[in-house]
């Protein structure tokens, strides 16, 4: 079969549709580029696709998981661990579960919302603890950034003056549910911070996009856009300008390059008829998240790049890092028999607790935050499962039933999502023999955690059952043993992968520099959680946006002095 | 269908999906589930049996024996049968195949068990009382024996189902007092009569 190849120039590439590429192709189009955004997956509509407000007994499965949406039916994200005809590897000894979202817009569609910036401790972490790296940017780098996303994008939250938990341009928090009061009672008097929550959904309307109507299925996707997706806030205006064109059902094979060593195109799989095609562009944006567009560099073999573009330093793949993260759920005899009443609220906590001790006096070096859940949720599939941990007997019949009436709404839970420190032992390479259905090889993953993630877990363990003590419950589950790594997810379960394209000051080191333009093809940037040093207790999306926004703009800025 | 009305008080237009992985639209689903539903209802009129396409005849009557045991009618709600639940459950047998064999096996080993115990009649064929002296023994994990472990493993993940089966409907969201899933203009927070019963408050309230 022959490889189409188009005679555009584009003047941008860009790869994925997620939170950085969405974000790239804004800025760029809105800065007059020609851009080209070509996404793996299909086209969707989350005003027409989402299943927001769908009952579950509107499908015989009720809600329950399918092959291409493991969160369950009504899931935003069309995806997961496991893909049909694209799979991946992993050494031996390592558990490494790899996301992938294959749609438009990719993970934003189903994400949580939460919004945290990183503070100005999560740039300098090597200068605090001696680990890891610096990053070679500051907060102040990037804060005007994340003022920018705030007011673009809408998030609620307090102001707090906490040191390292930047407060942004907020729109007013919701008020917190009824058993949020009550933890957040119980965190006051263990004096763990619990302060409203963060999240990208609008209370308020903004830049002509409805407020919220409270019915807690952020994750379903929202069909009034009143949360932050990449088709909901940033390709509209991309789109508005005339210069963007997406191309969906486009699987990116490699970054094609010259004899110069630039950057000149991308070629893809059309994975619907499977043809080839090869699109030409001045410059490539890879946003295809951390450990795709690590794939992909590797992937783009020549001569001159025999390890792969961009890869003279051997990093690419390395120092990969997920949240650490596990939760624990307790039975709050208090809560049961509650009050009826519509609980749904945003999609998400309306509190939460951000990192609140100093690891000078812990024995492990980095923090975590915490999110909270529980309460009178929609009954899915799943409901009420295990309830001989709640009831402590099990049991059938009428005694049963009315235990089902009393433990519903009565479980609250709490998840940890802590920073790890990169190490040797967590990275991605190319399978040596494995290829997916498109010929395109495949990832080997090799992780390890180390001592510095088991710690903080078991603290986290520890600390969830105080508070669920403190609030007179029980947890439903036993403590994990150190073996059992005290119940810590393998990596990849958190879904926030990051590191593998990082940036920095020494192209032996780093993949990209501060405006993640890789060191070596200067046509060639990187605008998902590839570039990051650290992952922070933060989750990363809100920093991949104004990490995206500062790159694109320096693109803009460069196009214009004609560097690039 | 209330849904159907929220959905056009959103200003929604339900469409053919575009993507293929997405199998249905709500539209659809709900006309699916209201064929259906008015299925068997004829069917239940004219007195011909839902065809289930999993479970055997056999197996299909010990199902809603053992559902309505674990969930049976009452003053607030009905049975498990009432809300359907064999139905679904041989739904989800199709739906994932991977489940098939503990559900097969685990039905199997509760005939066998009954059948040892009592004068060799399957379980749909025992007694009330002969049906609760097994569920006895295999409903209560902490009181598992070696030999009833894996009838009690069975059973706990059968109840899950069941659970999931009935508190899905509509009759079981109604009684579990499930309000939401709903237009709200204004988020109002947690209710006096709550705040009151949690010991909680706002402060400065």
């Amino acid at each position: 079969m022959q490889i189409i190849r188009q005679p555009k120039v584009y003047d941008v590439c860009i790869v994925g549709s997620g939170a950085g590429g969405g974000m790239a192709a804004k800025v760029l189009a809105e800065a007059g580029a020609e851009v080209l955004l070509l996404e793996a997956g299909p086209l969707w509509d989350s005003e027409k696709d989402s299943k927001m407000m769908a009952w579950p007994y509107d499908s015989p499965r009720r809600g329950a998981s399918t092959p291409t949406k493991p969160f369950g039916e009504f899931d935003g994200c069309i995806g997961g661990w496991e893909i049909e005809g694209e799979p991946y590897t992993q050494a031996p000894g390592t558990t490494f579960d790899w996301w992938r979202a294959r749609m438009l817009g990719g993970r934003t569609n189903h994400w949580g919302r939460i919004s945290l910036r990183f503070g100005p401790y999560d740039f300098k972490r090597r200068s605090i603890d001696g680990l890891g790296d610096d990053w070679p940017i500051s907060y102040d780098d990037l804060k005007p950034y994340y003022d920018k996303v705030d007011a673009l994008v809408g998030i609620f939250g307090t102001k707090e003056g906490l040191p390292n938990e930047p407060d942004g341009v907020f729109l007013p928090p919701p008020k917190p549910r009824c058993y949020e009061l009550m933890i957040k009672q119980a965190a006051d008097k263990l004096k763990i911070t619990c302060i409203p929550s963060r999240l990208s959904i609008l209370t308020r309307p903004l830049n002509g996009r409805a407020a919220c109507h409270y019915c807690g299925q952020c994750g379903r996707g929202c069909a009034t856009h009143s949360n932050f997706s990449s088709p909901s806030v940033l390709l509209p205006p991309a789109l508005a300008t005339g210069k963007l064109k997406i191309q969906p059902n486009a699987m990116a094979r490699e970054v094609l390059t010259d004899e110069n060593g630039l950057a000149t195109g991308v070629s893809y799989v059309n994975t619907q008829d499977r043809r080839e095609y090869e699109v030409r562009a001045r410059i490539v944006v890879l946003a295809a998240s951390a450990c795709e567009s690590a794939r992909l560099l590797l992937n783009s073999k020549s001569p001159r790049f025999p390890n792969g573009v961009a890869n003279g330093s051997g990093v690419v793949g390395k120092y990969l890092t997920d949240s650490t993260g596990l939760s624990v759920g307790g039975y709050m005899p208090k809560m049961a028999n509650s009050v009826p009443h519509n609980e749904d609220g945003i999609g998400g906590m309306h509190l939460y607790m951000p990192w609140w001790l100093d690891n000078k006096k812990l024995d492990f070096p980095r923090g975590y935050h915490i999110e909270i859940g529980g309460g009178r949720h929609q009954p899915g599939y799943g409901i009420l499962g295990g309830i001989e941990r709640m009831n402590g007997t099990g049991g059938y019949g009428k005694t049963l039933k009315d235990d089902y009436r009393k433990y519903y709404a009565s479980t609250v839970s709490f998840s940890g999502r802590g920073e790890m420190v990169p190490n040797e032992n967590c990275y991605c390479e190319i399978d040596p023999r494995v290829v997916d259905t498109y010929g395109i090889p495949v990832l080997r993953f090799h992780w390890k955690f180390t001592d510095y993630e088991y710690k903080q877990a078991k603290h986290m363990q520890d600390t969830f059952r105080e508070i669920i003590h403190e609030m007179g419950g029980t947890p439903t589950s036993q403590m994990p043993s150190p073996e059992q790594g005290y119940g810590i997810a393998a990596g990849g379960r958190i879904i926030h992968e990051a590191g593998t394209t990082r940036m920095g000051d020494d192209p032996k080191a780093s993949v990209v520099n501060k405006y993640c333009q890789a060191h070596e093809v200067k046509n060639l940037f990187i605008a998902d959680g590839g570039p990051f040093v650290s992952n922070a207790d933060k989750n990363i999306t809100w920093s991949i946006l104004a990490l995206s926004m500062r790159t694109s703009e320096y693109i803009a800025q460069e196009r214009g002095r004609g560097t690039i | 269908m209330n849904n159907i009305t929220r959905r056009t008080a959103l200003k929604l237009v339900g469409s053919a999906p575009v993507a293929a992985a997405m199998a249905w639209t709500p539209a659809e689903a709900e006309q699916a589930n209201a064929r259906m539903q008015q299925a068997q209802r004829t069917a239940a009129r004219q007195g011909t049996p839902f065809k289930p396409k999993f479970f055997t005849a056999h197996e299909y009557a010990t199902v809603a024996v053992l559902a309505d045991l674990i969930m049976p009618k009452d003053e607030r709600s009905g049975s498990a049968t009432d809300a359907g639940v064999p139905a679904f459950m041989d739904f989800m047998m199709t739906d994932v195949p991977a489940r098939q064999t503990a559900m097969r096996g685990g039905l199997a080993l509760i005939d066998r068990l009954c059948e040892r115990r009592f004068n060799n009649k399957p379980f749909v064929n025992c007694t009330d009382a002969e049906r609760r002296q097994l569920l006895d023994d295999i409903a209560f994990p902490a009181k598992a024996t070696p030999q009833t472990r894996h009838a009690v493993a069975f059973f706990s993940s059968f109840r899950d189902l069941t659970a999931s089966g009935f508190w899905t409907t509509k009759m079981g969201i109604e009684d579990l007092g499930y309000q939401g899933n709903e237009f709200v203009q204004e988020w109002e927070g947690c209710p006096e009569a709550a705040l009151k019963k949690l010991g909680v408050s706002y402060e400065g309230d």
